[in-house]
């Protein structure tokens, strides 16, 4: 790298945009180096890597191998503690679900501010473009992204740069404006164009979908755990569990979290110290955590015999049902399974 | 020269490689880190990282549900 040759940090995704818009800088003789935040949230590899019939598919990590494909470094940031108060009070409040996508962006973009002077660097890239998504990358929300974030004119997103203000690298010559481009819309053809351009053949599948707060039920789910908890609260093993098993809310002090597969049970097993957790020692069947409170022998029957249920039993035939407390006691229950048409619809959470 | 253990057992991507990523920061050119994960995930993202990053994988094996990644720091770590 030149003595002179200006230094920028490009948020990677993993996606495609992100990549076209540092693969846009390197062309202009740029030095980039890319980050990556992790909220705890991010779609990135967890059901993969948990299911067991997932686990023949790819396990990449797509921002690293974007950051591969482009030759650059790539920062990973761990901002799962400071994205909780993101998350918690949203100053432009939530999109269609629990997604408060202007507030992580305008975040994600001033923790990018704060890496780049740390590290000496000039400025700041990202993919984003004009109307591509319906919160944060709109015409009137850009301007408040560079604003809010303290980025201001050093926030230069390559792909829609000239529907936009000149910013500081283009005024000074660091970059040249004639050679960003001016996107804007929901299609995606100018930037597989692009794509194709730069001979980039393979990418991550551009969507809403690299965050679970876009999701309905993994939002809904959230909601839940902090309706039942009486607290908007929440740590990273918490969210990593929205993420795996079936969720049933029997009872307003307790849900279970079942296992629905080998993957999700061997995943589950790490939790058995944190957990009351129950599994049948005679039939094959899941492993249940118990998140909140069994409060009386009602409420342990209950749980028993939803866990029976989704053993493999013969019709007639009793379960035995190991519970075990974090305390490490433990006691067997013989429960017949709840009938389907006993489990109510409404303690499905998803 | 050191060697270090990195535990990341039970943490799925990109914990691990964020995990390694810090502690190899805090060392010196030529030092080598032993890394156990449980995400298998890890033996694909930890070369990836290692590869874009200069540092070298020295070899990997299972030793049950786990995975142990040896990595030796790259000669200009910074």
């Amino acid at each position: 790298m030149s003595q002179s040759q200006r230094k920028a940090v490009a948020l990677i995704s993993g996606g495609l945009d992100s990549m076209l818009a540092a693969r846009v800088m390197l062309d202009q003789g740029i030095h980039v180096e890319g980050i990556n935040f992790y909220t705890g949230f991010c779609v990135e590899g967890h059901t993969h890597a948990i299911r067991k019939k997932d686990q023949a598919k790819p396990k990449r990590n797509n921002a690293l191998w974007s950051a591969e494909q482009l030759g650059i470094k790539l920062h990973i940031i761990d901002i799962v503690e400071e994205y909780k108060e993101v998350l918690l009070n949203p100053q432009h409040g939530y999109g269609a679900n629990m997604n408060p996508c202007l507030d992580c962006k305008i975040f994600m973009v001033q923790k990018a501010l704060e890496w780049m002077e740390k590290h000496g660097f000039d400025f700041i890239i990202t993919g984003e473009v004009i109307g591509q998504r319906p919160m944060s990358q709109r015409k009137d929300t850009m301007p408040v992204v560079a604003r809010e974030s303290g980025a201001l004119d050093r926030l230069l997103r390559p792909l829609c740069a000239k529907n936009l203000p000149p910013t500081l690298p283009e005024r000074e010559g660091w970059v040249d404006r004639e050679k960003l481009f001016g996107f804007s819309g929901r299609s995606r053809k100018p930037q597989m164009d692009l794509a194709k351009h730069y001979g980039i053949e393979e990418y991550a599948q551009p969507s809403g979908g690299c965050c679970f707060l876009t999701d309905e039920a993994y939002s809904r789910k959230l909601v839940d755990l902090w309706h039942a908890r009486g607290e908007r609260k929440y740590e990273l093993d918490d969210i990593m569990l929205l993420k795996v098993g079936r969720h049933i809310r029997p009872r307003p002090q307790f849900k279970l979290i079942i296992g629905r597969e080998e993957g999700e049970n061997n995943f589950l097993e790490g939790y058995r110290k944190q957990f009351v957790h129950m599994y049948a020692t005679s039939h094959n069947g899941p492993l249940v955590l118990v998140d909140g409170r069994l409060d009386n022998e009602d409420d342990l029957q209950l749980a028993a015999r939803l866990t029976a249920r989704y053993c493999r039993v013969p019709p007639g035939e009793q379960v035995a049902i190991e519970v075990n407390y974090v305390d490490g006691a433990h006691r067997q229950l013989q429960v017949d399974p709840l009938p389907e048409t006993e489990q109510k619809l409404e303690w499905t959470l998803q | 020269m050191s060697r270090v253990q990195v535990d990341a057992r039970r943490l799925l991507c990109p914990m691990p490689v964020i995990r390694l990523q810090n502690r190899v920061n805090e060392l010196q050119p030529g030092d080598e880190v032993e890394i156990t994960c449980t995400d298998p995930g890890a033996l694909n993202d930890i070369p990836a990282w290692c590869r874009i990053n200069g540092h070298v994988v020295l070899g990997s094996r299972q030793v049950g549900n786990e995975w142990i990644i040896e990595v030796r720091v790259r000669g200009d770590n910074q």
